[in-house]
């Protein structure tokens, strides 16, 4: 046994001046000190933490995440040519944190004209926590609770009446099926087809980016309700009549039509009219 | 005749006329291995077309419509065998039809050369001297009662025309200046009639909306609009509420206490060709029409900022009852929606 352990002792010895030692040492060490820490530190920490230390935790990963634009009270940055850097944020509530957060949005890789859904960034207990810092800002629409969104088992009838709601406020910038459209330069309505309820409502209640309010006071949560119930609907409404080309209407129908249709026929008429294959061979037959 | 006309161009043409190419047989007029093959490939499409409308019946009787909606590529298996069976099957009778004419039918090349468009004089001096002996029988030159009374009875014919063409006035007179919006009428949330407060409304909201008297029931308790009626008052009453913050606000001489906290209202008809319009971007205050891209500035007055719009859009003057609702003030001080003739 002390032969074996002398000769590792040994082996590791002659080693000791390798490159690659150092940075191996590194991450034995990191690796116990990191395992040492998963065993040893309380279990449920995140789950006795009170709002304020929520609130703190918001605050400080606003400092490392938003601030650079944001400012590092939220109050906002403004650029030299007194063009807006980073709006403020207080007042704007927990719900828009949970939307411009939770859909990617934000932070944002760049500046642009608008900012993109992408890959979430944040956890839930870290969305949460920045909602609460800013809510502690100045009051703002809260994160709405999952009843005012549910739609499982909404009537018939509210289905109906959220289709109307959709159709007199939603069509003109995201289209008859929901699927989005363009805006001028260079922002768009999104698509809203795979969308979560959540997501939809705190989007109607704080109006993000260029999209306008639609405050609980004038189109009450019972309408959004209807209105998320009616989304969901069209989006679980298979398509029978076919490819939807997007359900863009007549952009993609048009150029389906131009080119698949038209360039088809335009192909058929070319063979039509092609030269037929010649032969080098004189007439054998009599009659022809 | 033609000849000679060829032997001219080739004295006046850099390069020689090179003639019609040579025609040469196709190879089904030469080899009769070659025609059985083209007789059965024609055949084949044919019979494939039989399958196909055969198919069409099969599968209409096969696939429940409606059920199995999305069994390839994401739609329903009827529609894809009961469309894609019935296409193919008049596919192959045409694929066919051109397959037996560029094949087998028989193989004349025909020139037709260019002539004038213009018939030969001969023929012109035929027509006018036919058309001269039909006057002369008819004697019209000769008979003024006769020809009289004809053109009496082809002008009174054109008066069941003017009587009938009359259903379609009267004109509309001054009606496409005005609207149903009065003074304390309250505007109200299109859909479900919702009143409005200003307290309701944040900044950056929109409010699509309509007069309470869509909404409201007339003496014996019927709607006071209805059907055509309704959709034709619509048409010009739709209107927009938008909040902005009242520092961002120009508003023209004489407009300064149309708006009500921020709060404005303006027609929801493009000045352009009428569509409705309320695309609009809370941070930059346009309202973008999605027809043709005219663009209003409604933090100005509705002003044009771009596309093909000619006026502003018209602006309801707006106020609060004693209730705390939004009213409007007066009717539309102008027209709504596109120019017409009248307006000048």
């Amino acid at each position: 046994m002390r032969l074996l352990t002398r000769k590792i002792t040994a082996r590791l010895s002659t080693r000791r001046r390798s490159r690659y030692a150092a940075p191996a040492v590194l991450v034995a060490a990191l690796l116990a000190s990191g395992g040492l820490y998963m065993t040893l530190a309380p279990a449920n920490a995140d789950k006795t933490s009170d709002d304020s230390t929520t609130i703190s935790e918001g605050r400080a990963l606003f400092q490392v995440g938003c601030a650079s634009c944001h400012g590092k009270n939220a109050e906002g940055i403004v650029t030299k040519k007194g063009n807006q850097y980073g709006p403020t944020l207080i007042g704007v509530g927990a719900a828009a944190v949970d939307f411009q957060v939770g859909t990617g949005r934000m932070p944002m890789a760049q500046p642009g004209a608008q900012a993109a859904r992408k890959k979430v960034l944040y956890d839930a207990d870290e969305i949460k926590a920045l909602g609460a810092f800013i809510q502690s800002l100045g009051p703002g629409p809260a994160v709405p609770e999952s009843e005012k969104y549910d739609v499982s088992g909404t009537s018939n009838e509210n289905v109906v009446k959220g289709g109307q709601f959709f159709r007199t406020n939603c069509t003109a910038c995201h289209n008859f099926a929901g699927s989005g459209g363009a805006l001028p330069g260079g922002k768009y309505a999104p698509n809203l087809r795979g969308v979560s309820g959540k997501h939809i409502y705190e989007a109607m209640l704080t109006g993000p980016q260029q999209m306008p309010v639609f405050s609980d006071g004038v189109l009450s949560p019972e309408d959004k309700k209807d209105i998320i119930a009616y989304l969901k609907k069209n989006e679980d409404t298979p398509s029978y009549g076919g490819f939807t080309l997007g359900s863009v209407g007549p952009v993609s129908e048009g150029m389906f039509a131009w080119l698949v249709g038209i360039g088809g026929l335009v192909g058929i008429g070319i063979w039509i009219t092609s030269a037929s294959a010649r032969s080098k061979k004189t007439i054998t037959k009599g009659d022809a | 005749m033609h000849g000679h006309e060829v032997a001219t161009s080739e004295h006046d043409e850099p390069i020689a006329n090179p003639g019609l190419p040579e025609h040469l047989p196709r190879p089904t007029d030469v080899d009769p291995e070659a025609e059985k093959r083209a007789e059965r490939q024609v055949a084949t499409l044919f019979g494939l077309s039989a399958l196909f409308a055969v198919l069409t019946c099969v599968a209409y009787f096969t696939f429940d419509i409606g059920e199995h909606t999305d069994t390839f590529l994401g739609m329903g298996a009827s529609n894809v065998a009961l469309g894609g069976f019935l296409g193919l099957a008049l596919l192959c009778i045409g694929a066919g039809a051109i397959q037996w004419s560029r094949k087998l039918m028989s193989d004349h090349e025909i020139v037709e050369y260019r002539h004038p468009a213009s018939s030969s004089e001969e023929d012109r001096s035929e027509a006018v001297a036919a058309l001269e002996q039909g006057l002369e029988d008819s004697g019209i030159a000769r008979r003024p009662l006769v020809r009289n009374s004809l053109l009496g009875a082809m002008a009174a014919l054109g008066l069941p025309a003017i009587v009938f063409l009359r259903d379609l006035g009267p004109l509309p007179g001054d009606k496409l200046a005005h609207t149903v919006w009065k003074k304390g009428m309250r505007v109200v949330q299109d859909v479900d009639g919702a009143r409005i407060k200003p307290e309701d409304m944040q900044i950056g909201q929109l409010v699509n909306a309509e007069p309470e008297v869509f909404f409201e029931n007339n003496a014996e308790g019927e709607p006071e609009f209805e059907g055509a009626e309704l959709q034709a008052a619509k048409a010009k009453a739709a209107v927009i509420l938008v909040r902005m913050h009242p520092d961002d606000i120009k508003p023209w001489k004489g407009r300064e206490n149309w708006g009500v906290e921020g709060i404005l209202c303006f027609s929801k008809i493009c000045t352009h060709v009428g569509c409705p319009i309320s695309l609009w971007e809370q941070q930059t205050h346009h309202l973008l029409c999605p027809c043709h891209q005219s663009t209003f500035d409604l933090a100005d007055n509705g002003k044009v900022v771009f596309g093909p719009a000619g006026r502003h859009l018209p602006q309801l003057p707006l106020a609060v009852d004693s209730d705390g609702y939004l009213i409007a003030t007066s009717d539309f001080t102008e027209p709504v929606g596109p120019s017409y003739w009248e307006r000048g």
